[in-house]
């Protein structure tokens, strides 16, 4: 049994969207900072961009479409699960997670390839951030993935559909997080 | 040092609650409930007070009779001290002021004074103390481990703490990261229930502005937390890299930049301040107006002070800073944010006054508590604007002004706020109440012995005493008779202090064992947490006798009424309210 | 000093009543900016107290029935009791701001041109390392003198830092002088000060530093023109070949 006080909605919008938008605010700051203190150094550093000629952008680029699909396929299944068809919302749940994975994979080929030529994150100040912030990044990845499967899980019995919106918008926003990691990464040479 | 402690009252606090439970709801396991919780939280912050008090007790012996055996402690080198003094203030403030004053409080209150059954995540508001707990497993045994605990200050500047060469603490130091990082995310957990119940939860009736002060104070301090908190998160993972793995982001050498650490930490350092103040005031307000019989005077304008405060707050970070080595003209901009926040500030503290005025006050225990933080923060507020003027920052700058400058806001809100709460509440959360003529003693007993240890200390400070030293033999300027007179002074005091502490726990004790049952409502007030049994059942209210409000909470004396008091949720012809 | 303005009788009230003794050019700028504050904000924190505390006692409830009064503070007439004195805050703060920028600018940001000598102070774990310039006078020249924890200057003449450290942290204090900045690795900060009294007097690390912050203390000695000519006459080394060589490349210059 839930509290009263959950199903309570005095603003109007569910608990459950409330929470997470106040989740991802915090992650906003989290990432936010580290970017920032990123972006500072980049400025004083130019002869950071040799370290940063060596990323992959093509398999930058790749990531990011895998990445992007997998959001899509998240916003198809919150329309199935609006629908109330649990077991299509679990289907487009498990291709997202399909898609976490195959990004989880190229980058964990990206990492082995760069560490194996002697750029680790010990390297210099790019390579730190590098690992850091695409780690962080990675991890959020990952726990996304994990958070979903439990939430397909239920979402092919019906149960909880609610919570099919919910993890899309945080997959939206791990998507968005990785828009801005790409350019300041990969691009920015 | 000091010794790894089980946290007894805890464990056994767990058995109390659960014995009382009625049987309908014990598929709900018992540390769902936010009461239970807040009750965690407590006892842990307070059994954390105690250790970070031992700690003020050795460093302040070691100062006023240096090179003694301190009993207890035995003696103090120059590396133990610099980890007292770091883990001091660490644990005072992460492990005291948080949960006592934001967790337990605003577990307990939320929920009850908006007129809720729980928080709306009961399972997420039990793994935020779940992880809290952990974090204090892990600062306390980093005191412990070889090497000693971190001796980098509270502040954790690298290189000295990314180093170990430079710090000799390897294990210390990083166990202190990690636990720091393990509170953030307890209160980050911990936070969105507190916004969350707020916004969503409220009791039919209830709108914006018939919430009770307390209740959005603790919320805007969790928002002001959880905004700020995130940029020192990042830094937080920066730096143990750089302890453990050997990166260089706060090494020059490797083209990193320690004023970078500067930045972050202070950007969630100074609005930390007024994390831990707003619950306090909160909790001062309401004691003000239920003993003074006053409504508040101009709630509306207290609630957008305390916005504009918080927003204010994020621009205010570099005063830290000064004489860091930032851009000289930044600590113009800084200097200008800094006394500008004065503004709002001195106007809550104007609020404050002005609610007593024409009101029918009633000086017992929390009453008292309540006034003395005001006239005590009032200390510490004027005492910043010497500090916010960059000139004089110049020389007050890491002197024991500044020390004595924030402990006169940091004592008022972490152990005079807590108190009052504390004794304000009490009926409540146990059921009993205390008895007012020990709570009377030992009141006196905390404030005179207060004052008595920063004042010395003010004056020491603008005699050019710095911080952090362990032994002032070696600077003959300081080493000065009457200067040593002075910190035998504040030592002395803090023990006479320490020991009135044990009226208060006597008094606990007495008041659970003998202590005259509490009714619902034994101050007579407003909010809905009166309206209930005392303690408060599971679920707070039965389910069909869940509050509604008909006006705010702050509906004292009302003209033609017969009770000098109106409850919120006291039905009554429309419109009269 | 019979000739003191009534200002700068205020800015050596600290000086005066034995606290801390003035020794630079600008620590009376200083106590006269805290000697200003501790008015202004006196005088508004002794009035805040002096009220409150007349609140309490003139409205103890007495038991003789009477009841406190309606008030919601929400009508202009009552609110004033809290917006005027809110403006006058505020105008005091811009009168202190005021008084901070001239004090600061002097001080860290302004550099006076044409300084009598530079010297160079290196903090390191847990020693203070001084540089002055030798017999030239000048700095980074082959007959430097090199000292530790004990800083040599003479007074009245202008002085330029330039403060560096080689590990953590520190900072470079000297509370006669009202002279305090960090020193951070891998940067060389560039301040001045100049002294006005003789004398022996404290250096103090005002950022902790690890393990022995609480031993690094210095000494600073202010000497008149001819004792502090004879040190340097005394501890120049003297220039051959081969030390000119050894010293000539500064460290972090």
């Amino acid at each position: 049994m839930r509290p009263i006080a959950t199903t309570r909605a005095a603003t109007g919008i569910a608990t459950g969207k409330l929470a997470v938008w106040w989740v991802l605010a915090s992650e906003v700051v989290i990432f936010g900072g580290l970017l920032a203190s990123y972006i500072m150094f980049r400025l004083g550093h130019p002869e950071w961009a040799d370290a940063a000629a060596v990323t992959n952008t093509t398999i930058g680029a790749v990531n990011t479409f895998v990445l992007l699909s997998s959001s899509l396929t998240a916003v198809l299944a919150h329309q199935a699960a609006e629908r109330g068809d649990g077991r299509k919302a679990a289907q487009w749940l498990y291709c997202t997670i399909v898609g976490a994975a195959t990004f989880i994979g190229i980058k964990t080929y990206e990492w082995w390839y760069e560490i194996s030529h002697g750029y680790t994150i010990t390297s210099n100040g790019f390579w730190a951030f590098y690992y850091s912030a695409a780690g962080l990044h990675a991890f959020h990845v990952i726990a996304g993935a994990v958070i979903m499967f439990i939430v397909a899980r239920d979402a092919a019995k019906n149960i909880e559909l609610h919570r099919v919106e919910l993890i899309g918008i945080y997959w939206h926003f791990v998507d968005i997080v990785w828009i801005f990691l790409f350019p300041l990464l990969y691009i920015a040479k | 040092m000091v010794e790894p402690a089980v946290d007894l009252t805890h464990g056994q606090h767990h058995d109390d609650h659960a014995d009382h439970g009625p049987q309908g709801w014990l598929k709900y396991l018992w540390s769902t409930d936010h009461k239970v919780i807040a009750m965690q939280y407590m006892f842990t912050g307070m059994f954390m007070a105690l250790v970070g008090g031992f700690m003020a007790y050795v460093f302040r012996m070691q100062l006023a009779f240096p090179g003694i055996d301190v009993p207890g402690f035995g003696m103090v080198s120059p590396g133990e001290y610099n980890a007292l003094v770091t883990n001091h203030g660490t644990i005072m403030i992460f492990w005291v002021a948080m949960p006592v004053l934001l967790a337990a409080f605003g577990n307990y209150l939320i929920p009850l004074m908006v007129g809720a059954d729980d928080m709306v995540f009961p399972k997420v508001n039990r793994l935020s103390f779940q992880v809290f707990f952990v974090s204090t497993i892990v600062i306390l045994a980093s005191l412990v481990v070889e090497g000693g605990g971190f001796a980098g200050a509270w502040t954790a500047y690298p290189p000295l703490s990314a180093d170990s060469t430079y710090n000799l603490t390897p294990l210390g130091s990083t166990l202190w990261v990690i636990g720091v990082g393990l509170e953030f995310v307890a209160f980050l957990l911990g936070g969105i229930n507190f916004i969350t119940t707020l916004m969503n939860s409220r009791a039919p009736g209830m709108r914006a502005f018939d919430v009770p002060i307390v209740v959005w104070m603790i919320v805007v301090a969790s928002i002001l937390f959880m905004l700020s908190v995130g940029p020192l998160l990042a830094g937080a993972i920066m730096l143990i890299f750089d302890q453990t793995i050997g990166t260089g982001f706060f090494n020059p050498a490797m083209g990193g930049d320690p004023i970078l650490w500067q930045h972050l930490f202070w950007f969630f350092g100074h609005p930390e301040v007024y994390v831990v103040l707003l619950p306090a005031m909160g909790v001062v307000i309401e004691i003000i107006t239920t003993f003074a019989r006053k409504k508040v005077f101009a709630y509306r304008t207290v609630i957008f002070t305390v916005v504009a405060t918080g927003v204010l707050s994020f621009f205010v970070w570099a005063h830290h800073q000064f004489i860091a080595g930032i851009d000289p003209r930044m600590a113009n901009i800084f200097t200008i944010t800094t006394l500008l926040i004065s503004v709002p500030i001195a106007e809550l503290c104007f609020v404050y006054i002005a609610t007593l005025y024409g009101g029918s006050i009633t000086l017992n225990t929390p009453m008292l508590w309540a006034l003395a933080f005001v006239a005590t923060f009032l200390i510490g507020g004027v005492t910043g604007i010497f500090l916010g003027a960059a000139g004089a920052d110049i020389y007050f700058h890491d002197t024991y002004f500044v020390l004595a400058h924030f402990h006169y806001t940091f004592f008022p809100i972490a152990i005079i706020g807590a108190f009052a709460a504390i004794t304000y509440w009490f009926p409540k959360m146990f059921g009993k109440m205390m008895d007012d003529r020990l709570g009377k003693i030992h009141f006196w007993g905390t404030i005179i012995p207060f004052n008595m240890i920063f004042i010395p200390l003010f004056v020491l400070g603008m005699g050019g005493q710095h911080r952090r030293i362990y032994n002032y033999s070696h600077f003959p300027e300081l080493a000065l008779d009457w200067f040593q007179d002075m910190r035998v002074l504040a030592t002395g005091s803090l023990l006479v202090m320490l020991a009135f502490q044990s009226v208060f726990f006597y008094n606990w004790y007495k008041t659970i064992r003998h202590g005259p049952k509490a009714p619902k409502n034994p101050w007579k007030a407003n909010s809905l947490e009166w309206t209930t049994e005392s303690p408060p059942p599971h679920g707070n209210w039965r389910p069909d006798e869940m509050p509604v409000v008909y006006r705010g909470p702050y509906e004292y004396s009302t003209p033609d009424r017969e009770d000098d008091y109106w409850p919120q949720n006291e039905p009554s012809p429309r419109g009269s309210a | 000093m019979n000739e003191m303005s009534f200002w700068e009788r205020a800015g050596h009230f600290f000086d005066d009543i034995g606290l801390i003794r003035i020794g630079s050019s600008y620590a009376g700028d200083i106590d006269f900016l805290i000697l200003l504050v501790l008015v202004v904000v006196g005088v508004w924190f002794l009035a805040a107290e002096l009220i409150f505390l007349y609140f309490i006692m003139r409205f103890r409830a007495k038991g003789d029935g009477r009841r406190a009064d309606y008030i919601d503070g929400k009508n202009k007439k009552h609110k004033r009791w809290i917006t005027y004195p809110h403006f006058a805050v505020l105008a005091f703060d811009v009168l202190i701001i005021w008084v901070s920028f001239q004090v600061w600018n002097n001080i860290k940001m302004t550099l006076p041109d044409n300084p009598d000598a530079v010297i160079r102070v290196i903090g390191q774990q847990w020693a203070w390392t001084f540089q002055h310039p030798g017999v030239d006078g000048e700095l980074d020249t082959p007959d430097d003198i090199f000292t530790v924890d004990e800083l040599h200057v003479e007074n009245e003449k202008v002085y330029h830092f330039k403060l560096e450290a080689t590990d953590v942290l520190h900072s470079f204090s000297v509370p006669v002088w009202r002279i305090k900045q960090d020193a951070i690795p891998g940067r060389s900060i560039t301040g001045w000060f100049q002294p006005t009294v003789t004398g022996e007097f404290d250096v103090q690390c005002a950022e902790i530093c690890g393990f022995g912050h609480g031993v690094m203390a210095a000494r600073v000695m202010v000497e008149t023109a001819e004792e502090h000519a004879a040190w340097v006459a005394a501890n120049a080394p003297a220039v051959t070949a081969a030390a000119a060589d050894a010293n000539a490349p500064s460290p972090g210059s």
